[in-house]
């Protein structure tokens, strides 16, 4: 998928004036963060559960070359294959291969972010490949002609009536409005499909070193229809969703069906482990993993290494006020809200998407509900640091920061400012106390008004009054 | 040119400042992966049925309980007579000695694409989320699972396991190491897609029936 990260600004704007993506998200929004806080309520364990998921994780990382090779080697034992792809180009092309020497012509797709994030679909369909997503949100936006704009509810910024309209259109009339008549009618479409399939794709929630499974998540049971009933079957994963027993996954599964749906535990877990066996009825031919890295060697390497503790959940993004308010299309690639304003610049580059890291008030509600806490307010500030360095940052932002700087280094001359700012501040406001517009801050002030300080600093009031009493 | 699978493997050496492992370490690991760390659990007092029967029906599961496999018959009949379903069903090859009522037509396929029932062996119940573990064999196809519109599952009593790890516990012992697939279902298929709407039969079975065999 092509990168669109450099117009953040134009379409954030967009997005806020979008009167349908508004309603969409004001349903979202609330219904996430309350679910996940019923659950977590509920879990007295949950707490001390996510301070071990961050440790195993670690440990995980610390060792993930070895768990990496024990893995594939189970994998193999159980008769599977195991392919490696340094880049998403490399990973494309795996795929490619294994889907042209069956001769496949139908593909069909479990929800994976990893192929998302190679750009797997175009890489498939200009090959004269027929591609059906099957996870119900995919679906959706396939048919819209879209990406995803959460990652674990890729159609949130849809209305009703949207996939109404889309509905209407793919499947001939008459036109259907009630929700459960929209499911059905997508059950029904994707029906054949799973049966026509030659290739079916799925992601991995976590890979088993242990008993060399990859295991996945879903709610709907397209993602096991798609794997069972085509002839051969793909996963894609990256090569830090590595977890050493099943009891480890178990660890992460607890904490990812909170935090993602808010739900104990989805409908539906699944481990496959290798093809159809002797005997069997039904199951995959053949069963492939292609482990991706994607930059991925190159954050586990330095000060982000962190971010690779990240189990896509989404948890973050449900309680980002400025992914609510402008929804994941204007972070413009596959990964939005915080999280992705942490991946896309370390795996795009750092100036292709300048915006993402800037985009963020710091006000840390991401890192408080983490299930594997990762600081990512802290990492934020890093690119934003890193980015800075790099000299990407604009000139102007640059002057602006150094002048900052000079002043915040300087606690008699930052003081003497403030109280400067302060009176000044308080006489444009005058007698109302509202400032209505304020040079060098007119987009704050074009939509509200600023409240006016009152003349004294915090400081200034504190030596006074704590004199007084 | 080098593989991918050694660049990948450097550069994740590389990045922690190692190369590959020695001996004694590797060791270590491996032991962790033979003997699993042991995590915390959630902790709950209640009975392990009562547990198992009131998860799954928050989870729109529905159960019947019997006594003796001989109930099972008579208790998918109900199911299927209620929901107005033709009398034939898929039935796991696990199921056949079950004396089915004779005017059924049974199979022990795979589900083709107008199954509508489907009767399945549970390997296990987890009382934690109320969830069923169901393990491919040619005694218990994959497609049974999440072909058919209705799914009834049988599972015994005293195979109702407190937590997750104790159903992988119970695997370990299986003769046959892992099955190819493992199936930890909990409820009928469901999505919230569309305005965060939650909406059964979503592509998998819109009804899951369990029948909970006490022993006679």
């Amino acid at each position: 998928m092509d990168i669109r990260s450099r117009e953040f600004q134009p379409r954030a704007v967009a997005a806020l004036h979008d009167a349908s993506l508004q309603q969409a998200l004001d349903k979202a929004r609330d219904g996430f963060v309350a679910k996940r806080a019923v659950q977590v309520a509920e879990l007295s364990e949950f707490e001390a559960l996510r301070e071990t998921a961050k440790t195993l994780k670690d440990h995980v990382l610390d060792h993930l070359d070895h768990y990496l090779e024990r893995y594939e080697a189970a994998v193999v034992a159980a008769g599977g294959q195991v392919h490696w792809a340094r880049d998403d180009a490399e990973a494309r092309r795996i795929i490619l291969d294994i889907c042209k020497r069956v001769d496949a012509r139908t593909v069909t797709k479990g929800k994976s972010m990893v192929s998302e994030e190679i750009g797997l679909n175009t890489a498939l369909i200009d090959a004269g490949l027929t591609v059906v997503e099957t996870d119900l949100g995919e679906y959706i936006i396939q048919l819209a002609g879209e990406a995803p704009s959460h990652i674990i509810a890729p159609a949130v910024h849809k209305t009703r009536e949207q996939v109404s309209d889309l509905f209407e259109k793919a499947h001939g009339g008459p036109r259907l409005t009630e929700i459960a008549d929209l499911v059905d009618a997508a059950r029904l479409a994707l029906r054949e499909r799973y049966f026509q399939a030659d290739v079916g794709i799925t992601g991995g929630n976590f890979l088993i070193a242990e008993t060399g499974s990859s295991l996945i998540v879903t709610n709907e049971g397209n993602g096991d229809l798609t794997q069972t009933l085509a002839r051969v079957h793909i996963v894609t994963a990256g090569i830090e969703r590595v977890v050493p027993t099943l009891d480890d996954a178990t660890l992460f599964l607890r904490l990812l069906a909170r935090s993602a749906t808010g739900q104990e535990t989805e409908t539906y877990t699944t481990l496959s482990t290798g093809p159809r066996r002797a005997g069997d009825l039904d199951g995959p031919e053949e069963y492939h993993v292609v482990l991706v890295d994607n930059g991925r060697s190159r954050m586990l390497a330095g000060p982000f290494r962190q971010m690779l503790r990240c189990i896509r959940c989404g948890a973050c993004m449900n309680h980002c006020p400025v992914y609510g308010s402008i929804g994941g299309h204007a972070y413009g690639w596959v990964y939005p809200g915080p999280m992705g304003s942490v991946l896309t610049p370390l795996i795009k580059g750092l100036d292709a998407a300048y915006d993402l890291p800037n985009a963020c008030t710091l006000n840390g509600r991401c890192a408080s509900v983490c299930p594997v806490k990762i600081p990512l307010p802290d990492l934020l500030r890093r690119l934003r640091h890193e980015q800075f360095k790099q000299a990407i940052t604009t000139l102007r932002r640059r002057r602006a920061l150094a002048a900052w700087r000079l002043l915040a280094t300087r606690p008699k001359l930052y003081h003497a400012f403030e109280r400067l700012a302060a009176r000044a501040l308080a006489a444009i406001g005058g007698r109302a106390g509202r400032i209505r517009r304020l040079p060098g801050a007119g987009g704050w002030t074009e939509g509200r008004d600023l409240p006016a300080p009152p003349g004294r600093t915090f400081l200034e009031r504190w030596q006074t009054e704590r004199g007084q009493s | 040119m080098s593989s991918a699978r050694e660049d990948i493997l450097d550069a994740v050496r590389r990045a922690q400042g190692r190369g590959s492992r020695d001996a004694p370490t590797r060791a270590t690991l491996d032991a962790r992966i033979t003997t699993p760390v042991r995590h915390l659990r959630p902790a709950f007092d209640e009975d392990l049925t009562a547990r198992f029967i009131r998860k799954l029906e928050s989870r729109s599961g529905t159960i019947a309980r019997v006594d003796g496999r001989a109930g099972i018959p008579a208790a998918v009949e109900i199911f299927r007579s209620a929901h107005g379903l033709a009398p034939r069903a898929a039935v796991g090859a696990g199921l056949k000695d079950i004396d089915w009522p004779a005017d059924w037509t049974i199979h022990h396929d795979r589900a083709g694409i107008a199954e509508s029932l489907s009767v399945s062996p549970a390997f296990a119940g987890i009382a934690e989320t109320g969830t069923l573990m169901l393990l491919a064999s040619p005694e218990s196809p994959t497609t049974h699972n999440f072909v058919p519109d209705n799914q009834v599952i049988i599972l015994e009593t005293t195979r109702i396991l407190r937590h997750f790890e104790d159903a992988w516990a119970a695997l370990r012992k299986r003769t046959g190491g892992m099955p190819r697939a493992v199936n930890l279902v909990s409820g009928p298929s469901r999505t919230a897609d569309i305005e965060q709407t939650i909406q059964l039969g979503a592509h998998g079975p819109r009804r899951l029936h369990v029948v909970l065999v006490d022993s006679a």
